[in-house]
């Protein structure tokens, strides 16, 4: 049976939220609450609330696998929202490519 | 150089204060995002894929050094250090903090710029060619139009519930460089045979999901109509077109299913109505606005630099550098000079706020104080003295902003795709990315020559990929990236869609594809000057198709 965590966002600074077991909010995607199928329901539900509670934004249910203990979202798309851009930005940009041109 | 009039200041300092207010009461907990969302994208705020991201419009893409220190000041103290320029001539923030827009939009309005209308379904921010009011081949600068427009569009009551988004594009010269056909509204600025200024009107044009050519409904549209024909099109669209599917909403739409005659008959009837009304431009006010978009004082004729051509002579990437970024300016002894935000490997169109003060600085000692941003991702210096261009060169080599590839086939358009947008279904920028590196030694790409590359990470097509020489649509497929390629498409005056090839190709098969394509223009071009684009017009799909594929 597939595993489930809630994501939204926060809404004073915009940044990924998951869910955690205390109905706390955390960046942290290793800090989620996995829950089964049957849990699920009540966490949406619960997602909702926060939203209508002017907590988090958007809320919503992703499917994920655990792995080493660790929820790991099965999309594409929901691994990058939850790890960040795939490529790097800004001057962290500029020093990836000028260690890449000395490399290579 | 554009200026706030009064109404402006007072506007954008009445709505910076509305906004602090709805902010206030959202984070507050009064306002639900429901009833905050329309009120946010009023401003140009959006919930992006990990953060919000703020919008800030750059009217018709022009900007001097105080408003790009600004937003280099703005991109450091309340964002993660860059910014990313748009090929709606606009620029991004991925990172605001919801709590700091109201500030941000405070510190915009101290140098005359705003977030207005840069998202929902209104009037969007005017684009105009980069080179206005610099280029050769210009017949009349096309930003004081663009400006007017902006004006008239600026909270019009009528225009600010539509059934979508609604961009218009101005050009004043044959060669278009600012996309027009591919725009709800594309105005191409001309003389008529008594030297008299206006319009060849063009409506329906546009990208995403249907991408459409726009029809001419207009040969010559005299100036004093602009606004009067401009209301009756939006009169039109805004009544017939279609609010039932947000995917048919566009004008586009409603022209294609309408037909271009019936639509051109309905705004002609329409404006007939309206055309000796209170929208007649006084010629007074045109002057006044052309006033605003002077040549800088001092730009003058002057001989050919001895300098440059020795300066030239001596440095080989100098030289290079030269040739590739710069076009002929319209005042002798000038230049236009494009400043690449596309560095090998680098992210198509994002700057680092040290940059945009670099660039900020450069413009500000030797280039008339005058930044414009180009709807391919680039900024522009589009007034340098030829003597002044060793030092502007040297300026950007120290700052990683001197790439000499303008037009060639690293000079890629790519959207934000789903490293950052919630829309996206594929990645843009790694892609990009990739193919800037195969692709990097610059000899190859002189030998390639003019070639666009344009990537959508989805098929809304902020990345202009309908219109690349070479498209690419990035796809999501059984859980997978993909990516479908088309070719031939075009958004210049001769504008066209392009043909998508055959089946897409996985994210390890997309560059090598792109290669064999290149290397098969290489390979069948009648002569090293027939560009792709030229080369692809002539042959036709099959010899890309065979060597893509291996069937003919």
């Amino acid at each position: 049976m597939s595993d489930s965590i809630i994501t939204a966002n926060d809404l004073g600074n915009g940044l990924v939220v998951f869910l955690k077991a205390d109905g706390g909010w955390s960046q942290r995607l290793a800090d989620a609450r996995v829950v089964g199928p049957d849990a699920l329901p009540e966490a949406v539900a619960y997602g909702k609330a926060q939203h209508d509670a002017r907590i988090v934004v958007e809320p919503y249910d992703i499917e994920v696998t655990v792995e080493n203990g660790v929820p790991v979202p099965v999309r594409l798309r929901e691994r990058i929202r939850a790890a960040g851009p795939t490529v790097a930005y800004g001057e962290a940009e500029i020093a990836e490519r000028a260690a890449l041109s000395k490399a290579g | 150089m554009y200026r706030y009039d009064e109404f402006d200041q007072d506007f954008v300092t009445d709505r910076v204060a509305q906004f602090r207010d709805q902010v206030a009461r959202r984070v507050s907990g009064e306002l639900t995002e429901d009833q905050f969302k329309p009120l946010r994208l009023m401003n140009g705020v959006y919930l992006q894929l990990h953060a919000y991201m703020l919008r800030i419009a750059v009217p018709y893409g022009t900007l001097d050094s105080r408003q790009m220190r600004k937003l280099a000041h703005v991109a450091r103290r309340y964002d993660r250090g860059y910014g990313h320029f748009t090929t709606r001539q606009n620029l991004q923030f991925n990172w605001p903090k919801l709590s700091d827009i109201p500030d941000i939009l405070a510190e915009l309005a101290s140098v005359e710029m705003h977030a207005i209308q840069t998202s929902g379904n209104c009037i969007r921010n005017v684009t105009a060619d980069h080179f206005a009011g610099a280029a050769a081949d210009e017949v009349a600068d096309p930003r004081p139009y663009a400006e007017i427009l902006r004006q008239w569009s600026s909270l019009h009551p009528e225009f600010v519930f539509l059934p979508r988004k609604f961009k218009v594009a101005v050009t004043g010269a044959e060669r278009d460089r600012a996309a027009i056909q591919v725009h709800d509204i594309g105005l191409h600025l001309k003389k008529d045979e008594n030297g008299r200024l206006g319009f060849a009107v063009y409506i329906g044009g546009g990208q995403g999901r249907t991408p459409m050519i726009a029809k001419k409904i207009r040969d010559f549209l005299p100036e004093e109509d602009l606004l009067s024909y401009s209301e009756a099109i939006l009169r039109v669209y805004n009544l017939n077109g279609r609010r039932d599917n947000k995917y048919k909403a566009r004008i586009k739409i409603l022209v294609h299913e309408t037909g271009a005659d019936e639509i051109s008959r309905q705004v002609e009837e329409e404006w007939e109505r309206i055309r000796h009304g209170a929208l007649k431009l006084p010629q007074g006010e045109v002057e006044r606005i052309r006033e605003y978009f002077a040549a800088p004082a001092g730009l003058e004729a002057a001989a050919p630099s001895s300098d440059l051509a020795a300066a030239r002579k001596a440095d080989p990437e100098f030289d290079a550098w030269v040739r590739q970024n710069t076009i002929p300016h319209r005042v002798a002894g000038h230049v236009s000079a494009t400043i690449s935000l596309k560095p090998i490997g680098g992210t198509p169109g994002d700057a680092t706020a040290d940059q945009m003060d670099v660039v900020a600085d450069l413009a500000e000692r030797y280039a008339f104080d005058e930044i414009r941003v180009s709807h391919e991702q680039n900024l522009i210096l589009p007034h340098v003295a030829e003597d002044n261009l060793r030092a502007v060169y040297d300026g950007l080599v120290a700052a990683g902003l001197a790439t000499a590839n303008a037009g060639l086939v690293t000079d890629i358009i790519a959207c934000p795709g789903l490293d950052y947008c919630a829309l996206a279904n594929a990645r843009s920028i790694p892609v990009a990315q990739r193919i800037s590196q195969r692709f990097g030694d610059i000899a190859r790409q002189r030998e390639i020559g003019e070639l666009k590359i344009k990537i959508s990470g989805c098929i809304n097509a902020c990345g202009h990929h309908h219109v690349g020489h070479i498209g690419i649509l990035g796809v999501e497929k059984k859980g997978e990236e993909f990516y479908q390629i088309s070719l031939g498409g075009s958004g210049d005056e001769n504008s066209a869609i392009g043909d998508i090839i055959g089946r897409g190709f996985s994210t390890d098969e997309i560059v090598d594809a792109v290669e064999t394509i290149v290397d098969t223009y290489i390979a069948r071009r009648a002569a090293p000057d027939e560009t792709f684009l030229a080369a692809y017009r002539r042959l036709g799909q099959a010899p890309f198709k065979e060597a893509l594929y291996g069937t003919a």
